[in-house]
């Protein structure tokens, strides 16, 4: 937390003067910012992939047996192929690089007023790997035999025996890619807390940092403690699949689900590992729009903290039925239905931060709002499942599908959206097309809506997941449940004939869009004191902080904004 | 609402129905507040020609009550929440009622057997009677069932009855139900399982003490080839041939 200085001197001069390739400035370099790209760039393109396995699974669900348009007729071998993937590309792929290391890279130099990351070349290598593993993944899903099918869960013994789930490459390729993946993740994490840490401009104290500097911080304490058992697994089991061990071979005094246990000793903190950080974007944008000071801010970072490390005890409430002691339910009941009182805390400072606020309704401050109005269904309904009474039922069917759709969709599609249109003319200098923005916002929002409330109902049914056509369970095959599955897959090729408005707007924009000034919404923070956009090593002279990052409306002032680094 | 969409044939198919009812008005009461002060506050503080944002920090006394009480009553209801969820989970899962019939359930890849205790009502013994893709019980008799796998993770699922319960390879789980209605339902497997798991179905016939009778009749297999067979839960798949083609179709 001291030195800043030091550093400060050492990095702007290493950095003022670069003229390099093409391949290197893209490809080769060490500037965060470029990371950053790398990073959104390639997770935004996979989403494109895993949007495209969601529209030919939703296409089977509704017209089962049909051949889909852009695919063919789905094998069931094949649906598996696709829901899994599906879930590990939007979670692992699109999630974790877009929100953790896109947006941590591109803004928290920036916000904080550094010149780069503490550790470039660290960065360059974490890149590097996660570029590797989305390449093992590609490959996992050509190789003959297919890819895996396990779901993104990957139980054992399925996903351990080639001989029960009949993708021996597949199956390999997709555990190395996701343990590669996570290497390079906790690289980039390691850099973004020893950079916020030690790299903040002078006199920017704890507390004068942007939420969602806090929120990519802690979700990445929160990653590197987690993933060490899911690492730990990952490789057990891929000696279980290679070389014929039996950690999880019940066969051979294995347990399957010791997995279970570090999965998702794993895969719950993940959830608020993508969510905090998709909650600080929202704090910044509600803020900037709504010319208002975030209610609370310290309350905020305690209950970014408190579901931190929350978060690390109710991992076994996706197991409730597995099989493990059911008085262990009982404990992580407790835990889990918690949780909602840091979650409540945080959303209820959220909406209060609107009152007295003087609301702009921009595209990022819509997606912003949309992020708030929509995820909330997703955390209520979350307390169905860590009932464990309720749990029996809702466990595995549609309406757990759902109720995470409700929680991711906010996460990784809603609030980037809001970074992205937020963060746009910092990035390439030029502003969105508004109306080509908002025409963007209402085309996947209503529809979202309409994929995923009927999925709801389903659930409710006691529709089960995974399943590639419902004809051979007569309760659930019925014409009105089958109406809501077509309705469900209409939604979603709706929302996908909205997307090439925003690809277009993006691209035309950032080479045609009208030119923005440094700080074209008038925003406090460091990073609209840079250039637009900003050069390599960011300013010319780094910046110094005065003040907290949400001085919006302050009385007495002309302006109803006071950058941080402004004197007085 | 789950009562909407499917029959409560279980004794406790009620009591899992009222919890999500509780949880419904709980959490709902919650979701519908917040929506609608989230939307008024938009529209009540929306950006306005000459009129300034206010500066609160939430420090202010007045304003944090608007946090503070609401935040104690979530954890209130809370404890409600979770009172009522363990309540319902100790009743299914944690208690096992003293059974009229004790019945077996094998799941493998990608079909369920089952084992009816036969006329005896004792498990493992001649009279046993086996099936595949199908399950009939006697409505209000206590039955317990003993869950196993042969290979991978399946999942024991009875909509009508909200029950479910995973078999893991290696272990044996003994759980209970007890059926109050009459009528045919589904089973399903609830744990993805392989390229056949859509596909992994049976039948489930709660029926009364005489169709059971009749049932039993003519499916008792003839002694003397049960006896001298080991392996009977996979040959018993032949017994039921019909209902085992209608569930794999």
């Amino acid at each position: 937390m001291s030195n800043q200085h030091d550093a400060h001197d050492h990095h702007a001069g290493a950095h003022a003067h670069h003229d390099e390739g093409w391949f290197k400035k893209y490809f080769w370099s060490t500037d965060h910012k470029i990371i950053g790209f790398q990073y959104m760039f390639t997770g935004m393109l996979l989403a494109l992939v895993g949007a495209f396995m969601a529209y030919v699974f939703r296409m089977q669900l509704a017209f089962p047996g049909q051949a889909v348009p852009g695919w063919g007729l789905v094998s069931p071998g094949q649906y598996n192929m696709l829901i899994t993937n599906h879930g590990s590309i939007m979670i692992f792929w699109v999630a974790m690089p877009v929100l953790i290391a896109g947006f941590g890279n591109y803004i928290i130099p920036l916000m904080i007023g550094a010149d780069d990351m503490v550790f470039p070349r660290l960065n360059r290598l974490s890149y590097q790997l996660f570029f590797i593993s989305v390449l093992l993944l590609i490959a996992s899903l050509l190789v003959q035999n297919g890819g895996f099918g396990g779901a993104w869960t990957a139980y054992p013994p399925l996903s351990a025996n080639k001989d029960f789930n009949l993708t021996p490459l597949g199956s390999t390729l997709w555990l190395l890619a996701v343990a590669v993946e996570f290497v390079a993740f906790l690289l980039g994490g390691i850099n973004f807390i020893v950079t916020a840490m030690n790299a903040r401009a002078p006199g920017m104290k704890a507390f004068d940092v942007p939420i969602v500097v806090w929120t990519i911080v802690i979700a990445s304490i929160l990653f590197m403690a987690s993933v060490g058992p899911l690492v730990a697994g990952a490789v057990m089991l891929l000696f279980d699949q290679t070389l014929g061990t039996s950690f999880f071979n019940p066969n051979k005094g294995g347990d399957p689900i010791l997995w279970q246990h570090l999965f998702w000793f794993f895969g719950h903190p993940e959830v608020y590992v993508v969510l905090l950080p998709a909650m600080g974007i929202v704090a910044e944008v509600m803020t900037v729009f709504a010319r208002k000071k975030l209610f609370a801010y310290k309350t905020v970072i305690y209950t970014i903290i408190a579901t931190g490390v929350l978060s690390f005890f109710v991992w076994a409430h996706h197991q409730f039925v597995a099989g493990i002691d059911p008085r262990m339910a009982n404990v992580f009941t407790v835990t889990t239905v918690l949780i909602s009182i840091p979650i409540a805390e945080m959303c209820f400072v959220y909406i209060a931060t609107l009152y007295g606020g003087s609301i702009r309704l921009t595209t990022p401050m819509l997606w912003a709002l949309a992020f708030m109005a929509e995820f909330m269904l997703g955390g209520v309904t979350g307390i169905y499942l860590g009932s464990s009474g309720a749990d029996i039922f809702f466990h595995d069917t549609y309406f757990v599908v759902a109720h995470f759709h409700y929680t991711f969709f906010p996460i990784a599609i809603i609030a980037v959206m809001s970074g992205v249109t937020y963060w746009f003319p910092k990035m390439f200098g030029r502003h969105l097309n508004e109306f080509w923005g908002k025409v963007h916002f209402w085309g996947t929002i209503i529809p979202f809506n309409g994929i995923f409330i009927p999925l709801f109902i389903l659930g409710a049914a006691g529709e089960h997941r995974r399943i590639f056509d419902y004809h051979s369970f007569p309760h659930l095959a019925t014409p009105e449940l089958q109406a809501m599955r077509v309705f469900a897959t209409v939604s979603l090729v709706v929302m996908l004939a909205f997307q090439p408005v925003f690809i277009v707007n993006y691209l035309v924009s950032m080479f045609r869009g009208k030119k923005a000034d440094k700080n074209p919404w008038k925003a406090n923070t460091l990073e609209w004191t840079a250039d637009s956009p900003p050069p390599h090593g960011n300013w010319p002279e780094l910046p110094n902080c005065y003040r907290g990052p949400y001085e919006y409306s302050v009385e007495g002032r002309e302006l109803d904004y006071w950058p941080q680094n402004e004197k007085a | 609402m789950l009562e909407r969409f499917l029959p409560a044939a279980a004794s406790y198919a009620g009591d899992v129905d009222q919890l999500v009812w509780l949880v419904t008005i709980l959490v709902g009461f919650w979701f519908i507040a917040a929506e609608a002060m989230f939307f008024w506050l938009i529209f009540k503080f929306r950006a306005k020609e000459g009129v300034k944002a206010q500066y609160i920090t939430g420090k202010e006394k007045h304003l944090k009550q608007w946090i503070n009480i609401p935040h104690g009553l979530v954890l209130l209801f809370d404890v409600f929440i979770i009172i009522a969820a363990i309540r319902v989970w100790v009743h299914i899962k944690q208690t096992l009622p003293p059974p009229d019939r004790t019945i077996q359930v094998t799941a493998q890849q990608w079909a369920w057997t089952f084992t009816d205790p036969g006329a005896d009502d004792s498990l493992g013994t001649a009279d046993d009677v086996h099936t595949t893709d199908q399950l009939h019980v006697e409505v209000d008799k206590t039955y317990h069932f003993k869950l196993e796998s042969k290979d991978v993770l399946h999942s024991f699922f009875i909509p009508a009855f909200r029950m479910k319960q995973d078999a893991v390879p290696g272990r044996i789980y003994t759980g209970w139900f007890k059926p109050t209605q009459t009528g045919d339902y589904d089973i399903l497997c609830a744990e993805i399982c392989g390229i056949g798991h859509g596909v992994m179905g049976a039948k489930l016939v709660v029926e009364t003490a005489e169709e059971r009778a009749a049932w039993l009749q003519a499916h008792a297999p003839v002694v003397e080839e049960v006896a001298s067979t080991e392996d009977v839960a996979t040959d018993g798949a032949s017994t039921d041939s019909t209902s085992a083609a209608a569930g794999q179709q």
